[in-house]
């Protein structure tokens, strides 16, 4: 074991133990906020993908930043899905976990359908660690896990005496007992090693000493798997059937962020974020400040109010403005999304949302902002609202959002969630040929008998002029009191304020007829109940409906990508079924909107419990509106 | 939307000169005017539109902000780009119209309530950061579209109808406020002075960064004579001390009183028979360290208005916060080359499926 040596798959030969096929594993990483359990599992993921699984992850850390150390609070976990098949969501219950102390054991043994696979460090189960949580006796020895596969394993002692030859403080040596944890795990499931090993070598390019006891830590956790009698068999998942092409995993953050700049790219206007930090939105104002060589502009502005007020003063100098936050922040800007609606300028309003009311559960997940996206304003103020399904689908939603903004001068909503944010997937990453052309002409000439009237409309968008400053003989101003149609003059007559709102209801209702009709997954052809989702819930709602049909039962699934307008066709789609289920991680918003624009008799299935659906509780409630 | 960057440059250099002389009747706009007969609002926007020429820059590319108040009408009787946005926010969107667009011009107008009570904490980080802003604030120290309430510049006991038995609140100085909040232009002036704010206009146009301008004007319906006893000529001479750099403070009839550091530190005034014009402090708006400056608008008796410094109370250069984003995104650009959007995308760990 030299310290210097690169370690690869070719020059480990695994010795004969039993090789057992698998479709699909759920894995969950657990341990304390400190024990790096992020990022072991965006190791196993990289592997992972590389290796040509589907698969599909979902991280769940505390919103404290450094909650006390073997402390319920301080739990960090990330899941991950994998499989031979396609997959939608980061799996209901974990086949595997991995606890890196008491705290971690306790707070998931819960989740583990009997016969789980249970990994735990030894070490850490200390009467003190034990105490701490509240374990009167330790139940590695009290028999509590007999209905689980246990696996005591002394992680950070083993990984303690496999450094001792490196010259680093016992402090740096027991930190690497995550890549011994993860070493174990690539040897279970056969996983390829390299991207761990060159990932590793970059990130500690400055610290050889550290690169290599990490490396050599992943390497003792690898042998031990092959070595010990504890593990008699390993596992092996075939690689996906996947559409040929170039993939990367992405998360929904990232994909938000790179589907930005590629509108910025698209429509040739410059990006500008005006942004406030906010759980769980901020990565998206991180990684937009990466990416100035775009011309690509943010603002960490004084207050939510600023970072929307900076982004429309933008739009409204031909810029793409973009404001990105989370629910909170969305109650802050909504006067100025007010003033966006009245002024008629592009601007996207990118909600990750998260647990409410009021400060509610930053780091957990909801779809309760729908209502707010949809009415939290003042006056008769229609914003369209587009949702993505998945953390790719983000990129692809967000050039969406960015598209209707600028062609029906508009603020948009782009309503993700802390799901997808920090979710991630496999993605066939586009060809750029491929995006929408989202090319604006701005106005240059008078429009109206040698003048310029701001608000003289396409008479098929019904989208107004825009005029940025510095185009001669344009010069006009508009505010937020009512314009008179046309001129856009100051004008508070009777008739022109209805004839104003119904025009710009009249706009928004009117983009039902430039998006795409709703689809119907329906591979029978004979279901009566249809499940309607929106959002994040595409995952877990498709997994749901193919294990009803893997049960010889009938059942559609349609998913709103617009919230608002709907497509055209949706109450043609609802009116085609005996039941329409429609399951939200909210008390029932689109269900509400649904009946009162449909009237349909059609049934929530809700939970607010800052967690995705399990897909198997979804396939029970499937199961009992189809035999009720 | 050029990206040159030139930090520290003359407020106006990346807007586009005018091709010919303008005159102030090219600035009016074809709205009539609607504030009440008398307002002191007139004889500004009077004065802004006559002022406008002198900035020698295309038309189309200047554009005014503001946020909600009688002085955010402005922005419609400008023949130029205008916003009438919403209350307080106008230097939050200036931000992100300046910054965004370094080839514009932009001026925010705004109000007492505007700009210090709902809207504050966007005029102190505007101030702070030093985007290329010129912030003009009316200060009529009273709320008037509303109809006569208090406002954060009132004075202290002040009778409204919100405030039957007198305000309890204690005023913000605006002055005081920018400077404390790292502004590197802050003046003050007068409606009914068209020639002083005239000359104040100009300083701050041509100042880099953020110019705070606060003008006492006057509310004749709510509020009037708020500011008579610095504008009437029997009690001017005594009240109004006018800031002239380079100059020793002297102000009274003759010149006869005049300011002068105290032994603690603080500025006093001094009889200048007395102390002669060598003990006199010298006006510097240049100073870097703004303590002098704020000594000097502590000068002002909030009730009496006794003792008012006019003018030009700080002019300090300091990057803008335009120039220093426009600069980011250049290096970023000659250090790395244009973004390939098929690049970005596909980052550095991909696989291929076959």
């Amino acid at each position: 074991m030299g310290a210097g040596r690169i370690w690869s798959n070719e020059k480990v030969a695994r010795v004969a133990k039993q090789v057992v096929q698998l479709d699909r594993v759920v894995i969950r990483f657990a341990g304390d906020s400190g024990d790096g359990m992020q990022l072991t599992g965006d190791r196993f993921m990289s592997e992972t993908a590389s290796f040509g699984n589907d698969l599909s992850t979902l991280p769940d850390f505390p919103a404290e930043i450094r909650a006390p150390a073997g402390t319920l609070a301080g739990v960090s976990a990330f899941q991950l899905h994998f499989a031979d098949h396609d997959i939608t969501t980061p799996g209901d219950v974990p086949s595997v976990l991995v606890a890196m102390n008491p705290a971690a054991l306790k707070a998931n043994v819960k989740d583990l359908p009997r016969g789980a696979d249970i990994i735990v460090n030894t070490d850490e189960f200390t009467p003190r660690n034990l105490a701490k949580v509240g374990y009167g006796a330790n139940p590695l020895e009290d028999g509590s896990l007999d209905a689980y596969a246990l696996h005591p394993i002394a992680l950070t002692s083993m990984t303690v005496e496999a450094l001792k030859s490196f010259d680093i403080s016992k402090k740096d040596a027991e930190r690497a007992k995550n890549m011994f944890a993860l070493g174990l795990l690539c040897w279970l499931y056969h996983r390829p090693i390299e991207s761990t090993l060159e990932f590793l070598k970059a990130k500690f390019a400055k610290k050889p000493d550290i690169m290599q006891a990490n490396v050599a830590a992943f390497q003792a956790g690898w042998s031990f798997g092959e070595t010990t009698e504890d593990f008699s068999v390993s596992y092996e998942i075939r690689p996906a059937e996947q559409p040929p092409g170039t993939y990367r995993n992405i998360t929904g953050n990232l994909a938000v962020a790179y589907g930005l700049i590629a509108a910025g790219q698209l429509s040739g206007l410059d990006v500008f974020l005006g942004s406030y930090p906010i759980t769980p939105a901020s990565d998206i104002l991180h990684e937009l400040s990466k990416h100035k060589r775009f011309g690509v502009r943010t603002v960490q502005a004084e207050d939510e109010i600023a970072g929307i007020g900076a982004a429309l003063g933008a739009s409204f100098g031909g810029a793409l403005g973009i404001t990105t936050t989370s629910g909170p922040g969305v109650a802050l800007k909504s006067e100025t999304i007010g003033l966006a609606v009245s002024m008629e300028l592009p601007l996207l309003i990118v909600d990750i949302q998260r647990g409410g009311p009021s400060t509610g559960l930053p780091t957990k997940t909801e779809q309760s902002d729908l209502l707010q996206a949809m009415f939290g304003r003042n006056g008769e103020a229609p914003v369209p609202i587009v949702a993505p399904r998945s953390p790719a689908d983000c990129f692809h939603a967000a050039i969406e959002a960015a598209r209707i903004a600028l062609k029906y001068r508009t603020p948009v909503f782009l309503l993700s969630d802390g799901y997808l944010a920090n979710g991630s997937e496999p993605w066939l990453i586009p060809s750029v040929d491929e995006l929408p052309d989202l090319h604006v002409a701005f106005a240059t000439e008078p429009n109206h008998d040698g003048e310029y009237w701001p608000y003289l409309r396409d008479p098929e968008t019904l989208a107004r002029p825009w005029a940025i400053p510095g185009t001669p003989g344009l010069e006009h101003r508009i505010g937020g009191i009512e314009k008179a149609d046309g001129t856009g003059a100051i004008s508070y007559d009777a008739a022109n304020h209805d004839l104003m709102v119904r025009t710009r209801q009249a706009k928004v209702d009117g983009i039902a007829r430039d998006i795409e009709p709703l689809e119907v997954d329906d591979p029978s052809g004979q279901a009566r109940v249809l499940v309607l989702g929106w959002g994040s819930t595409y995952g877990p709602v498709s997994a749901g409906c193919e294990r009803v049909r893997r049960k010889g039962l009938d059942v559609a699934h349609a998913h709103l990508r617009h919230l608002n307008p709907f497509p055209a066709n949706t109450g043609e789609v609802l009116a085609r079924y005996d039941k329409v289920l429609v399951p939200e991680m909210n008390l029932g918003q689109l269900n509400l909107l649904l009946r009162a624009k449909y009237l349909v008799d059609t049934i929530g299935y809700n939970q607010v419990r800052g967690l995705p659906f399990k897909a198997q509780e979804l396939a029970e409630v499937i199961e009992d509106v189809i035999t009720s | 939307m050029s990206e040159s960057v030139d930090l520290g440059l003359p407020s106006l250099a990346l807007v586009p000169k005018a091709d010919a002389k303008q005159s102030a009747k090219e600035f009016k706009s074809d709205q009539e005017v609607r504030w009440c007969p008398g307002c002191g609002d007139y004889a500004i926007l009077a004065a802004v539109q006559g002022f406008m020429p002198e900035l020698g820059v295309k038309r189309e590319n200047i554009v005014f902000v503001s946020g909600i108040g009688c002085s955010s009408r402005f922005p419609y009787y400008m023949n130029t780009y205008g916003m009438h946005s919403i209350h307080g926010r106008a230097p939050a969107i200036a931000t992100g119209l300046s910054v965004s667009r370094p080839d514009l011009s932009v001026w925010v107008v705004t109000g007492d309530g505007d700009s210090l009570s709902i809207g504050g904490n966007h005029l102190i980080h505007a101030l702070r950061r030093n985007v290329n802003l010129k912030i003009l604030l009316f200060n009529n120290r009273i709320y008037g579209l509303t109809k006569g309430q208090y406002s954060p510049t009132s004075e202290p006991g002040k009778v409204t109808k919100s405030t039957p038995m007198g305000s309890v609140d204690t005023p913000f100085n605006p002055v005081s406020l920018a400077l404390g909040a790292e502004a590197t232009f802050v003046a003050r002036t007068i409606d009914s002075d068209r020639k002083h704010l005239t000359a104040v206009l100009g300083a701050a146009a041509a100042h880099p960064g953020t110019a705070l301008v606060e003008i006492y004007q006057n509310c004749n319906i709510f509020n009037d004579g708020a500011f008579d006893v610095l504008k009437d000529s029997d009690t001017s001479d005594d009240s109004l001390i006018r800031l002239r750099h380079g100059q020793p403070i002297r102000f009274g009839v003759d010149g006869a009183k005049g300011i002068a550091s105290a032994a603690d530190g603080s500025l006093q005034v001094v009889d200048v028979a007395e102390v002669g014009e060598d003990a006199l402090l010298v006006h510097d708006s240049h100073a870097e360290n703004p303590e002098i400056a704020f000594a000097l608008s502590r000068l002002a008796d909030t009730w009496t208005l006794a003792n008012t410094p006019i003018g030009v109370f700080r002019d300090v250069t300091r990057p803008t916060y335009d120039a220093l984003v426009a600069d980011q995104l250049a290096q970023a650009r000659a250090k790395q080359g244009p973004g390939d959007l098929a690049d970005l995308i596909a980052g550095k760990d991909t696989w291929v499926v076959t």
